[in-house]
């Protein structure tokens, strides 16, 4: 039972609760004890007074007296008083025997008066040479408070931690009852169906707000599994497809083992076919590696202008081979990030570029900084991607039609996505009207 | 030369070795990295060939550390299944001297283990390389051929030093990328071949003896004899 949650607290509450009653009546205990202590031995002392100013007229007679006399008008009935002489005797007074020698002026006396046995509050006073006056008041009262003061306690506490546990029940119930709600879509996802969701209330509490979070989780989830879904049926085909050519070219060197000449560039040619395959699969890999997130530890201060500089003369013999003419226009921007990925990216768009524009075209290299981000645009005045293809280059292994004779993997766009996204940044593709932008946009150094 | 090939996949030790054996030279095979260690502190190797994933404990990086602690500074090529940029630099600063992931063609793994035995037995800080007629002044980035001036682009004096400096040795184009644009990624069309075709034309137009040679499956190699 206490392993809920909700129990635990009631009962901490609870007993929280108890205590400061506890200390509270406690005080209030103490202080009014204190209070009416001093006021019966205000009385007692005016009594006493009284008494003292009668013997100091007429000497012991005198007192006894007077303590005679007021004790049988009776008007005070709580009043104590007693007149010992030098042999202990109760000279005067109303009780029966002399109390116990006490060394302090004021103490307490037990004594039996009622039905109930009672205390008094009395002061001693010398009188004469040898005779002692007692004179007190009986302290039922204060007996009595402490008795009220106990059971009201008592009741108080009993009260606090039933309702607390009562409380305790209810919420443990309530809670129960939305969690339920959670737990049930963690046991259906569990079971395999990614698609349910937890209901909101609307009430934009704590749990909605727990809700919520789990609800965008699971999208998230369920995102990468379509990702990996995808991908593995990407896999399936983009991976297959070169491994088999590579087989039947084993075999095609198999059959032309009489020929050392033609053996030797079927083997090439398989061997080609391998690297095709291992290209593929470290693309895949590094990927993975930067969408794992890992690689935030390489981040460094970076100039994207220095960086594309540096690509673009990597790229610039290729891009005049090929009949084209590579421009850079580039302006300081710098930003912070992996030099190595960023580069890559970079290097991807360039090659895209290059590849896909027919000789005597332009291929653009600029850097700019722009609201606060950083740009590396790459612009070509090739044919372009349809809109409507737009949004699925960048998917994994996902190639245009026309350029499924063209050598490459089909991963350099999503590799580009995965850096960007990896810098907190993103790729955009744009009609550049004839060709295409792409704009690889990072937040800026803060 | 005699290397030590510290390998636990008797396939690719078997690749290596061969492959070794044919260029000339004595290969010992070690299964594990207790035993590569105890061979490489107890013997005198030129170059010491591991596997990074070892079986018995001991794994490739451990094994290069053990033996840089002990002051051994034989030449160390890396060999691995992890190619992640991390994982390379974690392997350089183990203190191997170069790093090759899996798979490779053996003329990778040649070209680099010539290149670090180069490294090994530099000579003191040379101000001017010649190979044949062509010479190098690094001081005043003067390129010469047969006494007459090549006019070149600061990168390809940084591809032509390299080339220079690894004479008589295959370079890969992989090999290239990492030293000249300290890029340690695939770019996807071969930009290296139009770089070094560039910087041929530069050096062996209107000479009868080519420098730059173009080797079939693996890369470049710069020397005098064809």
């Amino acid at each position: 039972m206490l392993r809920s949650t909700v129990l635990r607290l009631a009962v901490g509450y609870a007993a929280l609760f108890a205590g400061s009653a506890l200390l509270l009546a406690g005080y209030i205990y103490w202080t009014t004890e204190r209070y009416f202590v001093r006021q019966t031995e205000k009385t007692v002392v005016a009594s006493a007074d009284a008494l003292l100013e009668r013997f100091r007229g007429g000497g012991i007679p005198a007192l006894a007296r007077a303590i005679d006399a007021r004790l049988a008008d009776e008007a005070d009935d709580d009043e104590i008083i007693a007149l010992v002489d030098e042999s202990r005797r109760v000279v005067a007074g109303n009780l029966e025997g002399a109390p116990a020698e006490a060394r302090a002026s004021w103490f307490d006396l037990e004594i039996v008066r009622r039905p109930v046995n009672s205390s008094a509050r009395m002061l001693r006073l010398p009188v004469g040479e040898a005779h002692v006056l007692y004179v007190g008041r009986d302290n039922q009262v204060r007996l009595d408070m402490r008795k009220v003061f106990a059971d009201t306690l008592a009741w108080s506490i009993a009260m606090t931690v039933a309702l607390s546990i009562l409380v305790g029940f209810l919420a443990r119930h309530l809670l129960a009852r939305r969690l339920a709600r959670i737990s049930g879509v963690a046991d259906r996802v569990v079971l395999g169906d990614l698609s349910t969701r937890v209901a909101l209330t609307g009430a934009g509490d704590e749990f909605d707000r727990l809700s919520g979070d789990i609800n965008v989780m699971l999208d998230r989830i369920s995102e990468l599994m379509d990702g990996v879904r995808q991908l593995s049926n990407a896999i399936a085909h983009d991976l297959r497809t070169p491994l088999a050519r590579l087989r039947s070219r084993l075999e095609a060197a198999l059959r032309a083992s009489d020929s050392p000449e033609r053996f030797r560039a079927t083997a090439e040619a398989a061997l080609q076919e391998l690297d095709q395959v291992v290209r593929i699969f470290e693309a895949l890999l590094r990927i993975a590696e930067i969408e794992a997130g890992h690689r935030r530890a390489a981040f460094a201060p970076l100039d994207l202008a220095v960086l594309a500089a540096d690509v673009a003369e990597l790229y610039q013999p290729l891009a005049e081979q090929r009949g084209l003419a590579l421009e850079a226009a580039l302006a300081p921007a710098a930003c912070t990030g992996d030099r190595t990925l960023v580069a890559q990216a970079l290097a991807n768009l360039v090659d895209n570029a290059i590849k896909y524009t027919q000789a005597g075209g332009h291929v653009r290299v600029a850097t700019a900084m722009r609201d606060g981000n950083v740009e590396l645009v790459v612009e070509d005045d090739g044919p372009g991607i349809p809109e409507g293809e737009r949004d699925k280059v960048v998917r994994r292994f996902y190639r245009l039609e026309p350029s499924r004779g063209t050598p490459g993997s089909g991963l350099g766009l999503s590799l580009v996505v995965s850096v960007a996204r990896l810098h907190g940044g993103r790729l955009e593709l744009e009609d550049a009207a004839p060709g295409l932008r792409a704009r690889l946009v990072l937040p800026a150094n803060a | 030369m005699r290397f030590l090939l510290v390998e636990d996949d008797p396939e690719v030790a078997r690749f290596v070795v061969k492959g070794l054996a044919e260029a000339g030279h004595v290969v010992e095979l070690a299964p594990d990295g207790r035993e590569g260690l105890y061979r490489a502190t107890g013997e005198s190797f030129d170059a010491i060939v591991v596997d990074r994933m070892l079986p018995g404990g001991m794994d490739g990086l451990t094994m290069v550390e053990t033996l840089r602690r002990a002051g051994n500074q034989t030449p160390v090529l890396i060999l691995s299944a992890l190619g992640q940029v991390d994982e390379r630099v974690r392997g350089l600063k183990a203190g191997g001297d170069d790093y090759l992931t899996k798979p490779f063609a053996f003329s990778e793994l040649q070209a680099r283990l010539e290149a670090i035995l180069r490294r090994g037995s530099a000579k003191a800080v040379e101000t001017v390389l010649r190979v044949a007629d062509l010479e190098f002044d690094l001081l005043s980035r003067d390129v010469r051929r047969a006494g007459r001036r090549l006019e070149l682009l600061p990168r390809e004096m940084r591809l032509l030093e390299y080339l220079m400096r690894h004479a008589g040795q295959v370079v890969t184009r992989t090999m290239l990328l990492e030293a000249v644009w300290d890029y340690h990624f695939d770019p996807q069309t071969n930009v290296i071949d139009v770089h070094v075709s560039r910087l041929r034309q530069k050096l062996d137009r209107g000479f009868a003896r080519p420098l730059i040679h173009t080797i079939r499956g693996a890369g470049y190699s710069l020397r005098a004899d064809p």
